[in-house]
């Protein structure tokens, strides 16, 4: 166990560490040494490839993190903020804002994360409200609902497409693609302090984390108060999805096949699983960025074509193969 | 009765207009073991956690050692109450020995390891259930047996000195009911652990329980000594089916029987 964690903690530094040397241009090493230089090389590395990386490592420890928390408090591995509709939900605040032309004012660009909050809040609370109208809390009349919420919400977001103007349209259909091509160092602002605060609400509750995938009633048993539990998950999670959502977009699977993974391989004790999933989460999204950017360079394919490439076939294989780890 | 451990009068849980339970009074003295018995929906299961704080009555009062149970935080109650319910559980890929950690809940902090005192907890609760053989077994793997130890074991792990049982022999075959059995009197005779068990067991009850609390309807339909059910017109009644009673001789239980056809006992 301890092996595996130390390899895998060696693979993501030296993607991480690699990542930002690879592309379109071959870099110079010296760049590396010279991060305020203004030579073409230095501020590629150091203002488009190295905050971009970063971008992604921080928006894949996110996603992996909100995804383990839903399918530990879900029992069940398809349960994730954007099988729930959480992500919709904070789509549909990004897409509002864009559509309204908000962007350009001044605080527009912080408007962004605050509207794609409250829309996974929305999201939230319609899920939250069918939980407590159906007490049972049954996982899959929750993930029915989370579809139907995905769907209104895409909805509400192609219409809203649909009535802007070129620009802001082309802006949004690219962004609901997912891509972190708009990557900079002010995106870390926003997101690093949504995923510190989301790990720290969601890292205290690991314990009942481990509780819930075992069932809710014995968890209740044992002295987790499973409602405040539940809702500082939700909350934790809404979070940090939204922020990741507001700048890197909807970037699909991630959240389901990183959590996933790393059960197989390190077990299900939050403990353990939440941090080794966020680097593993990190470091898949910084290898799919790579790839989006480079293989058809100077084309540049947004992430989530990559992650979705990825993820469509990997979602079937655990359909095939669901019984086992969530087992109840 | 010396200390009374669960006092409950006029107790009663109402959802969406149906009485669950109604007016439900009993006392428990420490130590004792008490067996909920009755027909399905008769609404035992919903007493075993509203015991357990898991419902909240919408009437009548629940003393847990002189207090309402209503002002008991989750963990302390935890601490006190331990609950072993009915069916399946997840987690899978947990090994035994992780399931019976997980027990410690109560008193721990979310990042704080095990000390000695949770070490000894989880260790003394493996060896009463016969499961530290199992301990690096995945849950997934255990037979039926095996997982109603370890869920027992759990529950131990809490340190609690009352125990809540739902159904703990159902879907068993009579060698792992036996185990069973035994494990619950050694635990209620050798620990002076006070037990509450919902079964349909009612030679199993009247064998080792102190009392029988026998529920229909959400009401109880007799409350006292177990020999008091063996009545074959008051199992009649509670059951809606006719009973047999089977002599074993002078001063031993009868064991009873359900008649099938309605009549009698098919030949």
């Amino acid at each position: 166990m301890r092996l595996r964690i130390f390899l895998l903690l060696l693979f993501s530094v030296l993607i991480v560490l690699g990542a930002p040397l690879i592309g379109m241009h071959i870099l110079g090493w010296e760049a590396i040494f010279k991060p305020f230089g203004s030579e073409p090389a230095s501020v590629i590395l150091w203002q488009i490839r190295i905050p971009r990386v970063l971008v992604a490592f921080v928006g894949g420890a996110g996603l992996a993190l909100g995804g383990g928390a839903f399918q530990a408090m879900f029992r069940n591995p398809l349960a994730t903020p954007y099988t729930l509709g959480v992500a919709g939900g904070a789509a549909l605040g990004v897409a509002f804002v864009t559509r309204m032309g908000l962007l350009m004012v001044p605080l527009g660009p912080w408007l962004v994360p605050c509207a794609a909050f409250l829309g996974s809040l929305l999201a939230v609370g319609v899920v939250w409200g069918v939980a407590r109208l159906r007490p049972d809390f049954s996982t899959s009349v929750l993930l029915l609902a989370g579809v139907a919420m995905t769907f209104f919400f895409s909805s509400l977001i192609l219409f809203l497409q649909s009535t802007a103007n070129l620009r802001d349209s082309f802006r949004i259909i690219r962004w609901l693609m997912g891509g972190l091509g708009e990557a900079r160092w002010e995106a870390l602002a926003v997101m690093i302090p949504a995923v510190v605060v989301g790990a720290f609400v969601v890292g205290r509750r690991v314990r009942d984390l481990d509780l819930l995938m075992v069932g809710p009633e014995i968890a209740a048993g044992r002295g987790v108060d499973v409602l405040k539990t539940r809702a500082a998950i939700f909350l934790g999670t809404s979070l940090v999805v939204s922020a990741v959502v507001s700048v890197c977009g909807t970037i699909g699977f991630v959240g389901m096949m990183a959590p996933h993974i790393c059960r197989l391989v390190v077990g299900s004790h939050h403990r353990v699983l939440l941090p080794v999933s966020m680097v593993f989460g990190g470091t898949f999204l910084v290898a799919c960025d790579t790839v989006a950017r480079t293989v058809l360079a100077p084309v540049e394919l947004p992430v989530g074509v990559i992650t979705a490439f990825l993820g469509g076939p990997f979602f079937l294989w655990l359909l095939i193969r669901q019984r086992g780890i969530f087992q109840h | 009765m010396s200390e009374t451990v669960f006092r409950v009068e006029g107790l009663g849980v109402r959802l969406n207009g149906a009485n669950l339970l109604d007016d439900i009074a009993f006392e428990l003295g420490k130590g004792q073991f008490m067996t909920i018995v009755g027909p399905n929906g008769a609404g035992k299961t919903t007493l075993l956690r509203v015991l357990d704080g898991l419902i909240r009555p919408t009437g009548g009062v629940v003393l847990l050692e002189g207090r309402g149970l209503e002002t008991f935080d989750r963990r302390k109650l935890a601490q006190i109450v331990s609950f072993v319910p009915q069916g399946g559980f997840g987690g899978s890929d947990f090994t035994v020995r992780a399931f019976v950690e997980m027990g410690r809940y109560p008193y721990l902090g979310p990042w704080e390891p095990h000390g000695p005192q949770d070490i000894e907890a989880v260790e003394q609760a493996m060896t009463i259930t016969e499961v530290k053989h199992l301990e690096n077994r995945l849950l997934g793997t255990l037979s039926g047996g095996e997982r109603q130890r370890t869920l027992i074991a759990g529950a131990l792990a809490q340190g609690g000195r009352v125990l809540l049982l739902d159904e703990p022999t159902s879907f068993l075959d009579y060698r792992h009911q036996v185990q069973i059995l035994d494990l619950l009197d050694h635990l209620n005779r050798d620990l002076r652990m006070t037990l509450i068990v919902v079964t349909h067991d009612l030679n199993a009850t009247v064998g080792s329980s102190d009392s029988v609390l026998a529920l229909k309807d959400g009401c109880v339909a007799y409350a006292g000594e177990p020999e008091g059910l063996l009545d074959t017109a008051r199992l009649a009644a509670i059951y809606e089916n006719e009973f047999e009673l089977i002599p074993r001789g002078r001063g031993i239980t009868p064991l009873v029987l359900p008649a099938r056809d309605g009549s009698g006992l098919r030949r």
